[in-house]
C-alpha cells in the first residue's frame, strides 16, 4: 500500500476535465440528463461501451448511467403483451419465470456469453449496440417486437425493432430505448446458436423460431450472418401451411428438412450467374454457413413442433 | 486484527473438524506454492503493479503495415505536445541497432528504413500520463511507401529478400538410411498448422529506472533475465554491469513471453529523461508484440510393410518464421529431428526449412516444432491403420520407440522411453460412458449448454496422439545454472536466477532443500541479474539444471553442517541422516537438531549444474543434439455434431513419462494445463493474419479454451522410470502434453467423421459429414 500512496500527486485519469457521470433514477431524468449534456453517452451494462473506453477507442466527455432506473429493470403485462424494461439483464431474462413467458428470449439470454457478461449486459444495450452477433436480436425480430422510445419532455414513440436494426428509423439525439413490447404467444419458441466451440462464444449463425398458434403462423429469424437478423418470410408462410394446427401441430419429417433448406437458400442465396450463364460455386466457408443455417432452422422447427 | 480473526476462525474449525493435515514437505510431497495465497487474493505484485516516484509513462508507435518502406519519420508534433518528455526513434539507439534471440541478431530496436511486420516498433514516447504518451505516439508522422507483403511461406523462396540476411533462415536436409527403401503401402498427406498465440493472461508490462552511475534498472516479467540484460546493454551501448534486470511477478508464460520491442525502448527513455518510465501493454499491443507459434506446412509420405511397420518416411516441413529469425532455428531442429515421432523409422528423408515472411515473428512456444510434426505423423499413422484395416493403437504399438533405438538424427535414445507402456495404459483405460442414462437436458453436447447440439447428429470418436519433446536447449547450447543455498537459524534461503513463471520452480527448490537439509522453512529469494545466470525458463530446463544446482548446493551445505559432527564422533558424514530438523546417526548414538549443529553459524554454498554437452545437427541432419527427451501418450474421446461440425472433447486420457514425481499436485496441474493448451490448438486458437495484418487482437476474437471447452482430463499413468543423467531422475512435464493432445483430438475427430482432418485448428466444415 505504501507504494501506492505515491499516486496521489499524479492524475490517474484523462488529463482533460474530469468526466461527469450522472446517475438518474427515472427514464425522464435520464432523457433530461442527455439533453443537458449533448455529448454525454448513455451506459447500461457497459459490456460493449467500456471495452471501447478501456482500449482507448472511446473517450466520452460525460456518461449517463442507466443502472439506477428501476422502472426499466423489470417487466409488466399490457393487453396480451409483455412490456420489457430495456435495463433487464441477460441473467434476469435467463431465469425460469421469464423463460415461461418468452422462452426464446430466455434461451438467447442464457447463450449470450459468460456469466460476467450476462450479469451486466442488458436487453436495451443489445439493441442499441446492434452488433450482428447480438443474441437477442433475431428473437426480437421473430417476435416482431416494438420499441418504446423515450424522448424529451416525457414524449414516447414506438417503432418496430426491425426498423431500428435496418436503419429505416434512427434514435434521435437525447432519446433512449425505454421498453420493448413483445407479444405473449403461449406456444413453443426456440433459439439455437452455432458458435464452433463448447464454451461461450459469438454466434457464427443463430436461428430464432416462434409459433403463433392464434394466427397459425411460424416466424423465424436468422442472426449473425448479416448486419441485421434476416426473416425468410416465404419459407415461414410455406411451412405454416404444412402444419396440421388442429392435430397436435403435426408435420411430415420431409417438410422439416425442406424448411431448413428453404431458410438457408433464402438467407444465403446462390451466387449471381456469370456472364456465360454458369452459376459459380459458393466458397466452402459460405457453403458451410449455409449448411449450418439449414441444420439450425430444421432443428428449431422440429423442436418447436415436437 | 485480521490475523486474530483468522486464528479464531481456525480454532473454531478445529473443534468440529479433524486436526488439519500437517503441511507436506520434501520431495514427492504436494507442497503448495508459497505465493498461492497472495495470487488468489490478488495481492501478488506483477509487473503491471510497479510504481516509482515521479514516473513517466511510455507508449510505442507500431507499424500498421506488414511491409512498407519508411520514407520519413517526423517527431516534431509529438515532441511539442504538452506533457511529452522524450521521443525516441532508431536515431536514438546508442549501441547495437540490431538484436535477436537465438544466434542471429537481425531485428532492429526501431525500424529505420523498412517495416517487415504488423506491429514492428518505430518510435517510443515518454510522457507524464499514459494517454498523453499514446496520443503523442499517434502524433509521430511516418510516411510509408507500402510494399507488397510476402505472407505465404512457400513464396518466400522466390520472393525478393525481405532482409539483408535473406529469406532462408535455416534449411536442414536430414538423410538417414536407404533412399530406395519402399514399403507395400504408401500414405501421403498435406497438413497445415495455424498460428497459436501464447496469450499470457497478464499482458506485458515493465518499469525502467535510471541509475546515478549512468546505468539503468529494468523491472520486467522476464523469463530470461540475463539474456534480456545482455540484449539491453548491447543496444544501450552500456556494459552488462550497468544494466540490471529485476524480475517481477510473471503473469503467465508458456513461451518467451516478453516482447523486447517495448523492453528496449523503456530503458532508452529512462536513460534519456533521467526519470523512471513505465509501460503496461494493452491486450492488442500484447498480441502485436510477442512471438507466436510457427505456422507450419507439412507434406508427408510414409512407406509401411503389410504388417503396418514403417519402412521409410519422407517429409517436407516448412516453418513460417515471420519477419525475424528469433528462435526459429531451434524450432526447426526439433521439427526435423522428431518428424517421425516416437517410432522406429529405419529410413528417413526430411527436408526442413524456416523462412522469413512479412507475418508476425514466430518464436519459442512450448513444444515448438515437435507439436506441429506430431499432428502430421499421427495423422499418417491413422492413414496407415485405415489402409491396412488395423486398429490405430495397434499400428502405433508395432512401431514404438524404446530405449536403445536410434532416432533419424543418428542419436541413440539413452533415456527411459516407455512409449509402449504409455500407449497401452491409455488404450486399456475404460472409455467414458455414453450419457444415455442421464436426463437428456443434462447432456453437454458439442456447441455447449444452450447450443444447437442434437443427440441424433452426434458421433463419438476415439483417437490417439503420442508426442515427444527434447528437454533443455539443443545442438550445443550451453545449459548451465548456478544456485546458492544459505542456512541460518534453522531457515534456509535459495538464491538462483531461475524465474518462477508459474511452472513451480520455487516450490521445487524449497522441496529439494527440505529433503537435503531437513529444514522445513525454506525461502527462495527474488531474481535479478546480480545473481549468476540460470538461463531462460523454457524446455523444462529449470527442473533439471537449476533443480540440479540447488541440490548440489544444498548437499554442500549439508556436508559443511555434518563434517564437524562426523569428525567429533569419528564417523563419515554418510552415516548421519537429517530428517524433520533432527540429525541422527545410523546407530542412534548421536541425536541433535539442525539448529544446535548450526550453533548460530551461517552456512553458504554455491554450485553449478551443467548437463553433458550436445552437438549441432550436421549438414545431413545427423548428430547427438539433445540431452534428454520426454514422451506422452494421449487418448482423446470427442463428440462431433456432424451436421454443424462442432466438436466437444469429452475426455483426454493421459499417460506420461515423468522420470520421477517430485510434487504430485503441481505435476497434475502442469499436465492438465498443457493438455488444455493443446485443445486450444486443436479447436479454436488461431491468430489470423490476412495480408500480414493481425485480425482481432483480443480475447474475444482469439478464443482460448474456457472451463466448458476443457475436457475431463484423466491422468491414467505416470511412468516413473528415473532418467539417470537428470537430477532426481525427473523429467520436466509441461511441454509434451501440448505436443500430443492436438494430434489426439484430430485423430478422434477423424475416427468420428471419417474426414481427413489435415488442418489445425479443426474448422467446423472439416468435421461435417455431408451426402448422407
Amino acid at each position: 500500500m505504501g507504494q501506492r500512496e505515491g499516486a496521489v500527486g499524479l492524475t490517474t485519469h484523462a488529463p482533460q476535465a474530469a468526466q461527469a457521470v450522472t446517475l438518474p433514477t427515472t427514464l425522464d431524468e435520464a432523457v433530461a440528463a442527455l439533453a443537458a449534456v449533448p455529448a454525454a453517452v448513455p451506459v447500461a451494462g457497459g459490456t460493449d461501451l467500456m471495452a471501447a473506453v478501456n482500449s482507448g477507442q472511446l473517450r466520452p466527455a460525460a456518461l449517463v448511467g442507466l443502472g439506477r432506473i428501476s422502472e426499466i429493470r423489470g417487466w409488466q403485462y399490457q393487453d396480451g403483451h409483455a412490456l420489457l424494461g430495456a435495463g433487464l439483464t441477460h441473467a434476469r431474462m435467463g431465469r425460469p419465470d421469464f423463460a415461461a413467458l418468452i422462452p426464446a428470449l430466455a434461451a438467447a439470454a442464457r447463450a449470450a456469453g459468460p456469466p460476467q457478461i450476462r450479469n451486466a449486459g442488458t436487453l436495451g444495450g443489445n439493441i442499441a449496440s446492434a452488433a450482428p452477433t447480438g443474441d437477442a436480436l433475431p428473437v426480437l425480430a421473430a417476435l416482431e417486437a416494438t420499441l418504446i422510445i423515450a424522448g424529451p419532455d416525457g414524449a414516447r414513440r414506438e417503432m418496430p425493432v426491425s426498423h431500428l436494426l435496418a436503419g429505416m428509423e434512427m434514435l434521435r439525439a437525447g432519446e433512449l430505448i425505454g421498453y420493448v413490447r413483445v407479444p405473449l404467444l403461449h406456444a413453443p419458441q426456440v433459439f439455437l446458436k452455432a458458435t464452433g466451440r463448447t464454451g461461450p462464444g459469438r454466434a457464427m449463425a443463430s436461428v430464432a423460431l416462434v409459433l403463433d398458434p392464434a394466427r397459425r403462423g411460424v416466424r423465424c429469424a436468422v442472426g449473425a450472418i448479416a448486419p441485421m437478423p434476416l426473416r425468410p418470410l416465404e419459407a415461414e408462410q410455406w411451412v405454416a401451411s404444412l402444419i396440421d394446427w388442429d392435430n397436435g401441430r403435426a408435420i411430415v419429417p420431409e417438410a422439416l428438412h425442406a424448411f431448413g433448406e428453404y431458410v438457408a437458400a433464402a438467407c444465403i442465396p446462390e451466387a449471381a450467374p456469370a456472364e456465360d450463364g454458369s452459376v459459380p460455386q459458393l466458397p466452402p466457408a459460405v457453403l458451410h454457413l449455409r449448411r449450418t443455417v439449414a441444420a439450425l432452422a430444421r432443428r428449431a422447427l422440429g423442436r418447436a413442433l415436437s | 486484527m485480521s490475523n486474530d480473526a483468522a486464528t479464531a476462525e481456525a480454532t473454531g474449525a478445529t473443534e468440529t473438524a479433524p486436526a488439519p493435515e500437517p503441511i507436506p514437505h520434501g520431495l514427492g510431497a504436494s507442497l503448495p506454492p508459497a505465493d498461492a495465497r497472495a495470487k488468489t487474493e490478488g495481492t501478488f505484485p506483477y509487473a503491471a503493479d510497479l510504481w516509482a516516484e515521479g514516473l513517466l509513462w511510455a507508449a510505442v508507435l507500431r507499424s500498421p503495415h506488414a511491409h512498407a518502406r519508411i520514407v520519413s519519420i517526423d517527431t516534431t508534433h509529438a515532441r511539442e505536445m504538452p506533457g511529452v518528455r522524450a521521443v525516441v526513434t532508431h536515431e536514438d539507439v546508442p549501441g547495437a541497432p540490431l538484436h535477436g534471440r537465438g544466434s542471429r541478431a537481425d531485428r532492429p530496436v526501431f525500424a529505420s528504413d523498412v517495416v517487415r511486420h504488423h506491429g514492428e516498433p518505430i518510435a517510443a514516447v515518454a510522457a507524464d500520463h499514459p494517454d498523453t504518451a499514446r496520443m503523442a505516439a499517434a502524433a509521430v508522422i511516418v510516411e510509408y511507401e507500402v510494399l507488397h507483403p510476402v505472407t505465404d511461406p512457400e513464396q518466400a523462396f522466390e520472393a525478393e529478400p525481405l532482409h539483408p540476411d535473406g529469406n532462408l533462415i535455416r534449411h536442414i536436409p536430414l538423410r538417414h538410411g536407404d533412399p530406395e527403401a519402399a514399403g507395400e503401402v504408401v500414405v501421403e498427406g498435406l497438413y497445415r498448422i495455424g498460428r497459436q498465440d501464447p496469450a499470457p493472461i497478464g499482458a506485458e508490462a515493465g518499469l525502467a529506472v535510471p541509475r546515478p552511475d549512468g546505468g539503468v534498472e529494468l523491472y520486467l516479467a522476464s523469463t530470461d533475465p540475463h539474456g534480456d540484460r545482455d540484449t539491453a546493454a548491447d543496444c544501450y551501448g552500456l556494459s552488462p554491469e550497468q544494466v540490471k534486470v529485476v524480475v517481477t511477478g510473471v503473469p503467465g508464460a508458456t513461451a518467451d513471453r516478453e516482447d523486447q520491442g517495448f523492453q528496449l525502448p523503456l530503458g532508452l527513455l529512462a536513460l534519456k529523461t533521467g526519470c523512471p518510465v513505465k509501460l503496461t501493454a494493452t491486450r492488442e499491443e500484447s498480441f502485436l508484440g510477442h512471438v507466436h507459434r510457427h505456422p507450419t506446412l507439412l507434406r508427408y509420405r510414409h512407406h509401411a510393410d503389410a504388417g503396418g511397420r514403417v519402412v521409410k518416411v519422407e517429409a517436407q516441413i516448412l516453418l513460417d518464421a515471420g519477419a525475424y529469425a528469433d528462435t526459429s532455428s531451434d524450432a526447426l531442429a526439433a521439427a526435423v529431428a522428431f518428424a517421425c515421432g516416437p517410432y522406429v523409422v529405419p529410413n528417413a528423408f526430411i527436408e526442413g526449412w524456416a523462412v522469413r515472411t512479412n507475418n508476425p515473428p514466430s518464436g519459442h512456444v512450448r513444444g515448438e516444432g515437435a507439436m506441429q510434426v506430431c499432428a502430421a505423423y499421427e495423422a499418417q499413422m491413422d492413414k496407415i491403420a485405415k489402409k491396412l484395416g488395423l486398429d490405430p493403437a495397434e499400428v502405433r504399438l508395432r512401431n514404438v520407440l524404446a530405449t536403445g533405438d536410434v532416432l533419424p538424427t543418428g542419436q541413440t535414445v539413452t533415456c527411459p522411453a516407455p512409449v509402449a507402456e504409455l500407449l497401452q495404459a491409455v488404450r486399456d483405460f475404460p472409455l467414458p460412458a455414453l450419457p444415455k442414462d442421464t436426463p437428456e437436458d443434462e447432456w453437454l453436447l458439442p456447441g455447449g449448454p444452450e447450443g444447437a447440439g442434437e443427440p441424433g447428429a452426434v458421433r463419438r470418436g476415439v483417437g490417439y496422439g503420442i508426442g515427444m519433446v527434447h528437454l533443455l536447449g539443443a545442438e550445443g547450447a550451453d545449459e548451465v545454472s548456478t544456485a546458492t543455498v544459505k542456512v541460518q537459524d534453522g531457515v534456509a534461503t535459495v538464491l538462483c536466477a531461475a524465474v518462477e513463471t508459474g511452472q513451480g520452480f520455487t516450490t521445487l527448490a524449497r522441496q529439494i532443500v527440505q529433503e537435503t537439509l531437513g529444514v522445513d522453512e525454506v525461502h527462495v529469494a527474488p531474481v535479478d541479474t546480480d545473481q549468476p545466470p540460470a538461463g531462460a525458463g523454457c524446455r523444462g530446463r529449470h527442473t533439471w539444471v537449476s533443480g540440479g544446482a540447488v541440490e548440489r548446493a544444498a548437499k554442500m551445505v549439508r556436508t559443511q553442517l555434518l563434517q564437524p559432527l562426523a569428525h567429533q564422533f569419528g564417523m563419515s558424514t554418510e552415516l548421519l541422516q537429517i530428517a524433520d530438523g533432527k540429525i541422527t546417526s545410523y546407530d542412534g548414538v548421536l541425536s541433535t537438531t539442525v539448529a544446535e549443529a548450526l550453533d548460530g553459524k551461517e552456512l553458504w554454498a554455491t554450485a553449478q549444474c551443467r548437463p553433458h554437452p550436445t552437438e549441432p545437427l550436421d549438414e545431413t541432419g545427423q548428430g547427438d543434439a539433445f540431452v534428454g527427451m520426454a514422451f506422452c501418450a494421449i487418448r482423446a474421446v470427442v463428440d462431433v455434431d456432424i451436421e454443424i461440425g462442432s466438436v466437444r472433447v469429452v475426455e483426454l486420457a493421459v499417460a506420461q513419462d515423468v522420470g520421477r514425481v517430485l510434487n504430485p499436485a503441481q505435476l497434475t496441474a502442469r499436465i492438465e494445463a498443457g493438455v488444455t493448451q493443446g485443445v486450444g490448438i486443436a479447436l479454436t486458437e488461431n491468430l489470423r493474419t490476412p495480408r500480414g495484418l493481425i485480425r482481432h487482437p483480443d480475447l474475444t476474437g482469439y478464443a482460448l479454451p474456457t472451463a466448458l471447452d476443457a475436457p475431463d482430463i484423466r491422468i491414467v499413468k505416470l511412468v516413473e522410470e528415473r532418467d539417470v543423467v537428470a537430477p532426481f531422475g525427473a523429467k520436466a512435464v509441461s511441454a509434451v502434453p501440448v505436443v500430443a493432445s492436438p494430434a489426439a483430438v484430430a485423430s478422434a475427430v477423424r475416427a468420428a467423421t471419417g474426414r481427413p482432418v489435415n488442418r489445425l485448428p479443426i474448422r467446423p466444415q472439416a468435421a461435417v459429414v455431408t451426402g448422407n
